[in-house]
């Protein structure tokens, strides 16, 4: 463990100090009372293009993403590099879709995706859905962030095995449920700050430095491709081959329209101060992307180094990288840029999941009028529960299924679009429809998922999103994404479903939106501001 | 307020190129060219986000309300 020793002042030094940023944040732009859900949640949704950019930067690349992306590089090869396409292609896709979202949430004061959705269609079932989805879906995101921390905490040699080993985790997740508690989103919104100017100085110096000590960016790419060629594994190297070029497209499209349907990278979109702020942010946030391929990269740089992943952990390969090649003072800065990274996320992530709790299963079946203060209190003790619930995952579960149930969340998660990115360009679905198209898509993706089998990690279900044609009973070797095919049959069920209940003249739910408030902006008299004092 | 504000310009259109662009597969999945040590692959896709972000630029721009 002393070999560490350096590693692990620099990491626990700025870990400290910026926790104790997030405390401070509660006095942060001046609030004048957090005792409310919409102040505590939103932030008082009045952030700037830049807090913005930070934010929602600081919310969707994740810290898991800038460990497993390098790892699925480093282990598949080209494969894994659909993280790029999928980040690039989904600002443009949802640049309509957020800024209407924004205008109807603000002119309705709502905050999550299915308070959309109970507004749109008059079906609290149909909400009650998309909400539940929403928190299944995000639970286990949330207990992968700690995977990026443990992968630090393990190449430091500080998180082995036994329970004292899992002390540091614990306190790290006992820091960021105190000051969540304490600031709400203005917390994560401070620390994205310095966690974005750690990364970007670590990766800007990894590209530059790692590179040339390993002879150049054509040896890295050549040595990987060697790595792959010496494999028995079909599906690997450093390009597509004619079999997974289709799961590819479709796995980054199906992730690039999945990833505005998470309830954080909403609670992050609303929080802005208007949509001019979020049509910047849809130019600007590719800025990371940028790193984000860059980052991916380090998964060769890991194999013509020679890295070897601790035990069977390959999201280890990335902090053995650093621990490698930098010398021990910077490599601590690395980790603390990885570790502070997944405060930001499982913080916005908690909260987004407590809000969609309060908003559409406390207030819609236990509560029906509770005062803003109740509102706020039940929001931040859910996001606590949340929170435990997390670290009790990766204590008690083995992280492998942390990473499967994530897989499985993607898929979930797609099956709401349309009832909430549809909805809000038509009215043309029925409620029942969607309903019915939910049912199927959630129950086609579960069942494509269970059977796709994995030897590399011994699974015999859940072993992956790439769904083999042939398991339809089709001659060939083409993949596909799971989660997209799903969500064609939600799609068609969808429409089927609202012939159907048309033709039945079954009763359609009331829409409580007009089509001007898709597009009112800031400072129209229908938006409406934090309104701290009345209850909604 | 009147609703004179709809999100319909034909500019939005222009979305679809970033999108279509990065799926077509055949256009980048080669070893040659490389640049700087990058195989097309790499550096072509790496070069899309630059055309992500020029075409929601002048999209933004092209729909601003405010001159």
């Amino acid at each position: 463990m002393s070999l560490h020793m350096t590693e692990i002042v620099i990491f626990t030094v700025l870990f400290v100090a910026v926790s104790g940023m997030g405390f401070v944040a509660a006095r942060w732009r001046r609030p004048t009372d957090l005792a409310s859900l919409h102040e505590w949640g939103l932030g008082g949704r009045n952030f700037g293009s830049w807090i913005t950019w930070f934010l929602i930067g600081g919310d969707l690349y994740t810290a898991y993403t800038f460990v497993a992306v390098p790892a699925l590089l480093f282990g598949a090869g080209a494969a894994g590099f659909f993280a790029v396409p999928y980040t690039v292609i989904t600002y443009p896709i949802v640049f309509l879709v957020m800024i209407r979202l924004w205008s109807v949430s603000h002119v309705h004061r709502l905050v999550t995706p299915a308070d959309f959705v109970r507004a749109r269609f008059g079906s609290p079932t149909l909400a009650l859905l998309v909400a539940i989805t929403g928190i299944v879906a995000t639970m286990p995101y949330i207990a992968l962030q700690l995977i990026g921390i443990e992968a630090v905490l393990k190449t430091m040699g500080v998180a082995g095995s036994g329970l004292l080993s899992d002390l540091p985790l614990i306190v790290a997740f006992v820091i960021l449920a105190a000051y969540t508690y304490r600031s709400g989103l203005r917390a994560p919104a401070l620390i994205a700050f310095v966690k974005d100017i750690l990364i970007y100085l670590v990766i800007l110096v990894a590209i530059i430095y790692i590179p040339a000590r390993l002879g150049g960016w054509g040896a890295v790419f050549d040595g990987a491709q060697a790595k792959f060629a010496a494999t028995p594994a079909p599906n690997d190297g450093i390009l597509l081959n004619a079999n997974n070029q289709l799961q590819y497209v479709t796995l980054a499209l199906g992730s690039a329209l999945a990833l505005f349907l998470y309830p954080h990278s909403v609670t992050g979109v609303l929080a802005s101060r208007n949509r001019d702020v979020i049509k910047r942010n849809m130019s600007a946030l590719p800025a990371y992307s940028l790193l984000l391929a860059l980052i991916a990269l380090l998964g060769y740089m890991a194999i013509s180094a020679g890295v070897k992943p601790i035990g069977k952990d390959v999201n280890t390969v990335v902090p053995q990288l650093f621990d490698q090649m930098f010398p021990d003072w910077f490599a601590g800065i690395a980790f603390a840029a990885v570790g502070i990274g997944a405060l930001v996320p499982a913080a916005i992530m908690s909260i987004a999941a407590a809000n969609l709790f309060t908003r559409n299963i406390y207030r819609e079946y236990v509560n029906r009028t509770p005062t803003d203060a109740q509102e706020a209190n039940v929001s931040k003790v859910t996001s606590l529960v949340v929170k435990i619930g997390a670290v009790l995952f990766i204590l008690l579960i083995d992280p492998q299924f942390s990473i499967d149930l994530q897989l499985i969340g993607g898929v979930m998660i797609l099956q709401t679009l349309p009832s909430v990115a549809l909805g809000l360009f038509t009215r043309w679905f029925h409620r029942a429809g969607l309903i019915a198209g939910w049912a199927a898509g959630m129950g086609g993706g579960l069942l494509m998922l269970y059977g796709i089998t994995n030897p590399a990690t011994n699974h015999a279900h859940f072993g992956g999103s790439a769904f083999p044609l042939a398991n339809l009973g089709l001659d060939t070797k083409i993949t596909v994404y799971a989660g997209f095919l799903a969500l064609l049959l939600n799609l068609l069920v969808a429409v089927i479903g609202t012939l159907v209940a048309r033709a039945a003249k079954a009763p359609d739910g009331a829409d409580a939106t007009r089509p001007g408030d898709y597009t009112a902006d800031e400072g129209d008299p229908r938006v409406r501001d934090v309104d701290l004092s009345g209850a909604t | 307020m009147p609703d004179d504000k709809s999100d319909r310009s034909p500019w939005y259109w222009l979305l679809l190129v970033p999108v279509v662009i990065p799926l077509m597969t055949f256009l980048y999945n080669a070893d040659e060219p490389r640049l700087l040590g990058f195989p097309l692959f790499y550096w072509l896709q790496i070069a899309y986000i630059a055309l992500g972000v020029a075409t929601t630029t002048l999209v933004y721009r092209m729909t601003r309300r405010r001159p």
